[in-house]
């Protein structure tokens, strides 16, 4: 019964979806304002609908309901409760239902801080993302039904993946999906704005915010997932550059891209084509990402053919919303017009140069992609693109970026001169410098990407302190807390998201440049030594989990005859799907990881062991965490509230700064 | 006194636990098979490279490499002898032929290209930075008057 009120209240929401996604676009066209003024309650009530949907899905995983199709194939009776509930994201149809409800949380959301926006844009911007929700429900009740019945009904369900069985897969694809979606927020604003030909000042400044709290959804949902692949799959790599991993990055890159090109819009009123652009590329990738990781055409492109009902449906749905909105691009942009004009050397022909890079970049990341799919589907052999290639494609493109990344905000707007920004950067450049020459011999090796890398991450944070002290210089009176006070939060954030880069930089550097690995065979009481720790190896026990049993292998660290740490990785094996897990041991530390996990048993009660010590390795994740915060931080800024809840304005510095 | 107590402890902790044994023999062999591993595709696995899978078959075939390494097959050979019997899916890094121009080309192409419009865009929007102004004062005072609460346009 439960399942049937789910699938019903699915069909309620596409009826409601397709309300909301035609009459207040048609009103808005016709300056109707009665149905204009459909397009709220319409997304509200779509957010109840389909919270039911996923409410009457999560009960029917909590309960152990196998004699729904979705849920027999992916949980157990024997999985606890709260990986039963993550497994509703476990597969295909789930993630789509997902998806679909975070898609009417954002929509909610609109509804909730859209009161100061002219009511057709509002109602544009919901019509759009009713259309979107209208493809995702059309696609759930045609060919990937969550509460399709099985019966006779299982008597024991399959499994949830072991490698899935993990906190991480608990606030992982939320994440993602927070972050995939809410670019539907910018997309929507773009369409909006497209249809309602007023691509403005205004309408950059009211999806900022939107698309910044996306890009940090994503920036988190993306280091979760890679700290999630870092400790679950046991041989202490944190990026594959796996199709599954550029999908989520893909949208990243071009969300990054969006954010950087809104600013100048928002501030100059350039460039506003080329975001709309933008902002379409960003959901495309968010929904490719979607679908690549969801359809199973990267196990195998025959996989995806041998059910060509949904290959189809995702193929006319991409094209629809990508065709769909290109055409409103082509139709509708060249009427807008250039904006203002800018020197080549100017913080816009900076941004507009770190622009292009990023998107070439995206560029290459898809072409890498999806490659070896259209190969195989060509029958032209069968190929694999892996970390070398990226490795040699992404870095000699990223780069140029990240030292724009810290001249950018030095440059005046409309006109710089080199001569001048050469001399306000001498003291980053020659700090920088020598860092790079010098840390890497402190260090003890010298290589040149290590030396490259410490160059970057060095420069951006130099280049920053060089920003801040400049605008101090603009802000007059008070002591020196009240005036770094006063400086718009807008701006803290975009140097703390930039620091945040220059700290992941680091991280990788250290990583790459210093990480050591041993591949030993320990017995009972065998010691090994790894970056500088001893590792004593005290045999193994048995023990039970809920729905497994495992090895459990004990590990002293010590260093200097000091313990540092008792490690226990775990070779586990799944009751349900007999599937064997490593689990890796961590002890995480500032400056260090060691990590260690159990191989295969030998002979004499000896194991093959992993031991890593991996120098600086949270410093990637603590990155992307500090990047999300700036992001955080800039949309606290004053300038995105509604005028009503602004205090008064103390300061007219600000309003220069902010012109700046 | 205490450290002399201490490295006696210690002398006698190690006396009793052997040093572990590295997987390999010969630490030059593990550098050049980790490293040559590294660009490899264990076949089995979902996707994992040769150096990161715990998979048997991978075991297998780092055990073969190492005996070709041992044999004093150069890089080149091994993947050749790789190729030959597993074909170019073995290789995480392309190997550069006519199906793969385009995969290697591909992100320089894409990188002249944008140059190129980036130069073009910059050299249209020098133009224009005499003729008008950014923002107008009226496009300003539209935006505060959109931006400010219950003002309702289309």
């Amino acid at each position: 019964m439960i399942p049937e009120i789910g699938h019903f209240a699915l069909i309620l929401a596409l009826c409601v979806a397709l309300v909301q996604g035609t009459l207040p676009i048609y009103g808005a066209a016709v300056g109707n304002s009665r149905l204009m003024a459909l397009a709220s309650p319409a997304a509200r009530c779509q957010f109840f609908l389909v919270l039911t949907a996923f409410g009457c899905l999560a009960y029917a995983f909590a309960s152990k309901d196998f004699s729904v199709l979705y849920v027999a194939a992916t949980s157990n009776s024997q999985l606890p409760l709260h990986y039963r509930l993550a497994a509703i994201w476990g597969a295909h149809e789930g993630s789509l239902l997902l998806w679909t409800f975070i898609l009417t949380i954002w929509m909610f959301a609109v509804t909730l801080f859209s009161s100061h926006l002219p009511e057709a844009m509002r109602s544009r911007i919901l019509g759009v993302m009713g259309l979107v929700s209208v493809g995702f429900l059309l696609f759930m009740l045609s060919v990937s039904n969550p509460f399709e019945r099985l019966i006779p009904a299982a008597v024991e369900g399959r499994d949830l993946n072991p490698l899935l069985q993990d906190p991480g897969m608990v606030l992982h694809p939320p994440m993602l999906y927070m972050g995939y979606v809410g670019f539907s927020v910018a997309f929507a604003f773009a369409l909006a704005a497209l249809l309602g030909g007023n691509l403005d000042a205004a309408w950059a400044r009211w999806s900022r915010p939107w698309t910044t709290v996306a890009w940090c959804f994503l920036t988190i949902g993306i280091a979760l997932g890679s700290g999630w692949a870092y400790y679950e799959l046991g041989w202490g790599g944190w990026w594959f550059w796996d199709p599954v991993e550029n999908a989520s990055f893909m949208p990243w890159l071009a969300g990054t891209a969006l954010v950087h090109s809104l600013a100048v819009t928002d501030k100059r009123g350039g460039f506003k084509v080329w975001t709309v652009l933008l902002a379409i590329m960003a959901f495309s990738l968010s929904l490719l990402g979607t679908f690549l990781v969801r359809s199973g055409v990267l196990t195998s492109v025959h996989a995806f053919a041998t059910d060509p009902k949904r290959g189809l449906f995702i193929l006319s749905f991409l094209a629809v919303v990508i065709g769909g909105s290109l055409l409103l691009y082509a139709w509708r942009a060249p009427r807008v017009g250039l904006g203002g004009g800018f020197a080549p050397v100017s913080r816009e022909g900076f941004l507009l140069a770190n622009n292009v890079l990023l998107v070439v970049a995206t560029g290459a990341v898809l072409l890498g992609t999806l490659y070896p799919l259209f190969l195989d589907a060509l029958d032209l052999g069968k190929i694999s693109v892996g970390p070398p290639y990226f490795d040699s494609v992404f870095v000699p493109l990223i780069t140029p970026a990240l030292f724009l990344m810290g001249v950018g905000p030095l440059a005046q707007w409309k006109k710089a001169e080199i001569p001048d920004l050469a001399k306000r950067v001498r003291w980053a450049a020659g700090v920088s410098m020598l860092t790079a020459l010098g840390l890497p011999i402190v260090l003890g090796e010298w290589t040149p990407l290590l030396s490259l890398g410490f160059l970057l991450a060095c420069w951006i944070v130099v280049t920053a302190v060089v920003s801040v002290r400049e605008q101090l210089a603009h802000v007059v009176g008070g002591g020196i807390g009240t005036r770094l006070a006063r400086l718009p939060r807008a701006y803290w954030g975009m140097l703390l998201a930039h620091c945040g880069i220059a700290v992941f930089v680091v991280g990788v550097t250290m990583v790459k440049g210093f990480e050591t690995e041993q591949d030993v065979r320990m017995g009972m009481g065998d010691v090994a030594t790894v970056g500088g720790y001893t590792f004593r190896f005290d045999g193994v026990q048995n023990v039970r989990g809920p729905n497994y049993t495992a090895v459990r292998g004990t590990f002293h660290v010590s260093r200097d005859g000091r313990e540092t740490a008792l490690l226990y990785p775990e070779k586990r094996r799944y009751t349900a799907q007999n599937q064997v897990m490593t689990e890796a041991a961590i002890d995480s530390g500032v400056v260090r990881d060691l990590y260690v996990s159990l191989g295969e048993p030998l002979e004499d009660g000896a194991w093959s062991v992993r031991l890593y010590h991996k120098p600086f390795v949270n410093w990637i994740w603590g990155g992307c965490l500090i990047m999300a915060l700036g992001g955080a931080l800039a949309v606290s800024d004053r300038r995105y509230r509604p005028a009503w809840r602004r205090e008064p304005q103390v300061v007219p510095a600000n309003a220069q700064l902010a012109g700046r | 006194m205490n450290w002399l107590f201490f490295l006696l402890l210690l002398v006698a902790g190690s006396a009793w636990a052997g040093e572990a044994k590295p997987m390999g023999d010969d630490p030059a062999v593990e550098a050049r098979l980790k490293q040559l591993a590294g660009e490899l595709r264990c076949l089995v696995c979902q996707n994992q490279t040769l150096a990161d899978s715990n998979a048997p078959l991978a075991e297998d075939l780092r055990r073969e490499v190492r005996e070709m390494i041992a044999k004093n097959m150069s890089d080149r050979e091994i993947i050749d002898f790789l190729v030959s019997r597993y074909g170019d899916f073995v290789l995480y890094r392309p190997p550069l032929k006519t199906t793969t121009v385009l995969l290697w080309a591909g992100p320089f192409v894409l990188l002249i290209g944008g140059g190129v419009a980036l130069a073009v865009t910059l050299r249209r929007r020098q133009r224009v930075i005499v003729e008008n102004a950014v923002i107008t004062d009226e496009e300003h005072r539209r935006v505060e008057r959109l931006l400010s609460p219950g003002v309702k346009e289309s």
